[in-house]
């Protein structure tokens, strides 16, 4: 054991592994508790492709023992990072540190360059998901060859088949783009009628702006009904989490430091996230500008404002919906309830979708099968590992179909899109796909609904 | 407890040809040689116990283990099995220039006979599947050692492990009636059967249960199942001293009442569980108890409320009742990972075991304490209180050699200190590496050349994980 030797010097050649404080990886006692909550570890069986064999190569680079080679990066790439081991650790390990310094390190040294890899990441990475504007012009071109039936003519004559091998297996997957983004749906300040008991700001995310404005729509509807005086930033930046997860932690800390200037925290009562995996990298602002001479004070104001919108309305005591007098006839519509990985893993924001899901009139919530597992969108897993992600995406299908639901909700865009794909693949011609919507959403919904009930103006 | 080692553990090597013959065997996906591969194979739950094996090899079926066996006996390479690697003694860490033999892939269940009440079930699955798959039928199989979410009832059988039911239900060795195991030399032997009675000829599948791999290799285990008990209640006791949380437990067995449950947690675990788990354990308490009754609904009632009396009269400053069976099992789970959730204080966490009899546990946890103090060494005890098995946690830093001492010195004490109450070094985690040695002051020679005698008949080259619980 090489561990007494080498740690509090740092490493001359900058190893980001040997340079983690030692502790970090010792903490990890391997009893194994990880093991069985590790869907990569469940699909092979091998104890590489687990949190703690992963954890005891990491730890083996920072001794010295092992290179950081292609082989080490594959693993660090098949990893989800879906968090279910830190759910799982009696013992605490800081896996999402971990992770990310494994991946940045495999960055800095390039053993997984390919001309290729590179063209995507500086495309995605550097390019596009660093300017707002430039990704919802994007996004605006996309809708148009949607919304002008181009995607539709050219699926049908065959044209997308076209497309090389992966991508033409991804093009199904596109989502489907929003008409109006969220800055023309919600206003830079909205108030409500009463006096406003809280003061937040609203993050619209990237993917979330483009394609379920709709979900921020409802999360700025769900908070003034809720007596908070809303604050939605123009034009915001990516805050930076598919930077930190993929290895670029230089943008991810550019990106944070954008949100900061943005938003100041000191300004408002709460920062309110609705995308999971948006929310599990937003609240660890604090440790990621933890040497910014500049940013840190703000930052660690800013990861203690953070909140999930579930877990802010549970927090604030949110309103219950009233049924509407027509609804008690009806059959209940029956809900299932899919958990982000980076809300219950990264963030412990477990109980409250499920209480906000209950107090829904009208609705009957059926939990599913492994509820917390990951559904194999993790980010861009489906795109890097179609086939451990096609696994997942079936095993969560199967157990959503069981549960009967017509409605699945689910909080992350990411997995939003997994699983609408998803049940349209597995569900019989002609037969309903269950539709896949946002707690919020449904919430959002549940207030109109109340609203139009007491108010005779309204239709 | 070895010390760590200062240089990094060699790599194991083997013999080419041994290689060559291997992976002519098995399909590739089943043999792990590269570095990346082998690294994870290095440890199982022990701390600061690390050796590189030469390769692993995932056998699916008897057949293999067999080839596997008779490969190393041609070639002299030393073969240790492993499951999921959960062990607490180090009983599946490689020794050098072994193959580690993993049962994980041979995970079937391949029978549940309602009519006899027996289950029958592969080396490599999951405890807590065959908790579960009882269940499912109404049956119940009691051994529950904290690692059954992830321990393989193969392993639980070479380790004879424990659990949190042991007072009333036993432990692994008590629901074991058959055991197909592959010997040194590849042939298969049967040993029992589904007779509740049978003294045909030795009983040798005991001679198998808890010898940790060094006699031959499990590969089916035939299980016995009880009827489901109808009904369980859990009890949470807390006390301003330990010797209070202990004297409970003497009046309760006194009482002739023997619960399925009656763990122990002083505050340190206590804080770290809480902090965990996060199921409102009362932090403040010097010590809890965690009692659970179960069987008949009547008896459970009574016997709830006849605990809770014994509780109260004993000083305890509250008692609790789990509301619900949701409860009672995030209660029996947060406890469950007690070990684990200590690695929270310190960088190295090591479990002892030393078990003794129901009558010294109140001075045993007084030892415990004041050599810890002596030591200057930070120490965590929780543990199974009815059945007298206790387990001191050391918390330190392997890093630091002159602590690490210290711990060395504190641990032996405990051990002497357990013999002389009549106790054991383990009693449920096994002798492994971690307690190797110690076992001649508790067994003396005569007792270990028996053992000895044993391993060389069923072992004679030596190969079957070398090393182990004794040289």
């Amino acid at each position: 054991m090489s561990s007494a030797t080498h740690s509090s010097t740092p490493d001359a050649t900058g190893n980001l592994l040997r340079n983690l404080d030692y502790s970090v990886l010792q903490q990890c006692m391997h009893c194994g508790m990880c093991l069985p909550t590790c869907p990569t570890y469940v699909e092979t069986g091998r104890e590489r492709h687990s949190p703690r064999g992963r954890i005891a190569l990491m730890r083996a680079i920072a001794d010295g023992e092992l290179e950081v080679n292609a082989d080490f990066g594959d693993e660090m790439y098949y990893c989800l990072g879906c968090l279910a081991c830190t759910t799982a650790c009696p013992a605490g390990v800081d896996y999402p540190n971990l992770f990310e310094t494994a991946r940045a390190e495999i960055e800095r040294r390039g053993v997984l360059d390919t001309p290729k890899r590179r063209g995507v990441r500086w495309f995605a990475l550097r390019l596009v998901f660093t300017r707002p504007r430039l990704l919802r012009a994007l996004g605006r071109l996309l809708w148009l060859w949607q919304a002008s039936g181009l995607q539709g003519l050219s699926r049908r004559i065959g044209l997308t088949r076209l497309l090389p091998g992966q991508l033409a297996d991804l093009e199904p997957q596109t989502p489907r783009i929003q008409r109006h983004f969220s800055d023309a749906l919600i206003a830079p300040i909205e108030r409500p009628s009463g006096p406003a008991r809280h003061r937040v700001a609203v993050l619209t995310g990237c993917v979330q702006d483009l394609a379920f404005s709709d979900v921020n729509r409802a999360t700025v509807d769900v908070l003034v009904a809720n007596g908070c005086e809303v604050v939605t930033p123009r034009a915001q930046a990516c805050c930076g989490s598919l930077h930190a997860h993929n290895g670029d932690v230089a943008t991810a800390r550019e990106l944070a430091r954008r949100q900061i200037d943005a938003i100041d925290p000191d300004s408002v009562d709460a920062i309110i996230s609705n995308a999971g995996g948006c929310g599990s990298h937003l609240r660890h602002y604090d440790h990621l500008l933890a040497d910014d001479p500049v940013y840190a004070a703000r930052a660690a104001t800013w990861s203690r404002k953070l909140r999930d919108i579930h877990e802010w309305l549970a927090e604030i005591g949110f309103r219950k919906p009233a049924a509407p007098a027509s609804a008690s006839a009806t059959e209940p519509q029956r809900l299932t309830y899919h958990e982000s990985c980076h809300l219950c893993h990264g963030q412990k924001v477990s109980r409250q979708p499920r209480e906000i899901l209950r107090t829904l009139p009208g609705v009957e919530l059926r939990e599913c099968a492994e509820a917390t597992w990951c559904c194999g969108s993790a980010g861009i897993y489906n795109i890097t590992q179609p086939e451990t992600a096609g696994w997942l995406q079936q095993r969560k299908v199967g157990h959503v179909q069981a549960t009967g639901a017509t409605l699945v909700a689910t909080a992350n865009p990411g997995c939003h899109l997994q699983l609408e794909n998803g049940l349209k693949r597995a569900t019989p011609a002609g037969a309903p796909v269950p539709s896949v919507v946002h707690p919020i959403v449904l919430l959002a919904q549940a207030y109109a609904a109340e609203a139009k009930a007491t108010d005779p103006s309204s239709r | 407890m070895s010390p760590p080692s200062p240089q990094p553990a060699p790599r194991g090597s083997l013999p080419d040809l041994f290689l060559r013959d291997l992976r002519a065997a098995f399909p590739e996906s089943a043999v792990l040689t590269r570095h990346e591969d082998l690294i994870p194979y290095g440890f199982d739950g022990t701390a600061a116990l690390r050796q590189l094996p030469g390769a692993v090899v995932f056998p699916r079926d008897a057949a293999g283990v067999a080839a596997v066996l008779r490969l190393a006996r041609t070639h002299r390479v030393p073969v240790v099995s492993r499951g999921s690697g959960t062990g607490l003694s180090g009983g599946s860490v490689p020794v050098p220039g072994c193959v580690v033999l993993c049962l994980g892939d041979m995970n079937r269940i391949l029978e549940l006979d309602t009519r006899n009440l027996t289950l029958l079930a592969e080396p490599g699955v999951i405890t807590q599947r065959i908790y579960d798959t009882a269940d499912g039928a109404g049956l119940f199989y009691p051994p529950d050692p904290g690692s059954m979410k992830i321990s393989t009832i193969g392993g639980n059988v070479s380790e004879n492990a424990g659990g949190l039911r042991g007072l009333k239900y036993g432990v692994t060795r008590n629901y074991v009636m058959g055991l197909e195991v592959v010997l040194a030399d590849g042939s298969t032997v049967w040993l029992g059967n589904k007779c509740v009675k049978d003294v045909a000829g030795y009983n040798l599948r005991d001679l198998f249960i808890g010898s940790e791999g060094t006699l031959g290799i499990i590969t089916k285990v035939l299980l016995r199942l009880l009827p489901k008990p109808a009904a369980r209640q859990t009890l949470l006791a807390t006390y301003a001293s330990m010797d209070a949380a202990a004297e409970t437990v003497s009046a309760i067995i006194a009482e002739k009442i023997i619960p399925c449950t009656l763990e122990f947690l002083d505050q340190r675990t206590l804080r770290c569980v809480e902090a965990y788990a996060k199921v409102g354990l009362p932090t403040e308490a010097e010590a809890l108890l965690l009692i659970e009754t179960d069987g008949h609904p009547a008896a459970v009632a009574d016997e709830a409320d006849r605990i809770e009396q014994i509780c109260r009269a004993q000083s305890a400053l509250a008692v609790r009742r789990a509301a619900s069976a949701d409860e009672a099992t995030r209660l029996a789970t947060a406890r469950r990972s007690a070990f684990s959730a200590l690695a929270r204080l310190r960088p190295t966490t090591i479990l002892e075991d030393a078990t003794v009899p129901r009558s010294e546990l109140a001075k045993m946890i007084r030892f415990i304490n004041e050599t810890a103090a002596r030591h200057q060494v930070e120490v965590a005890t929780f543990g199974h209180f009815g059945d007298g098995n206790l387990h001191p946690t050391f918390l330190t830093d392997e890093r630091n050699q002159a602590e690490m001492h210290r711990v060395e010195a504190a641990m032996k004490e405990i051990f002497d200190y357990a013999l002389s109450l009549g106790g054991t070094l383990t009693g449920e985690h096994g002798v492994g590496l971690a307690k190797k040695a110690f076992l001649p002051r508790q067994l003396g020679d005569p007792t270990l050349e028996l053992l000895r005698s044993i391993k060389r008949t069923l072992d004679p080259d030596g190969l079957l994980n070398p090393g182990k619980i004794f040289d």
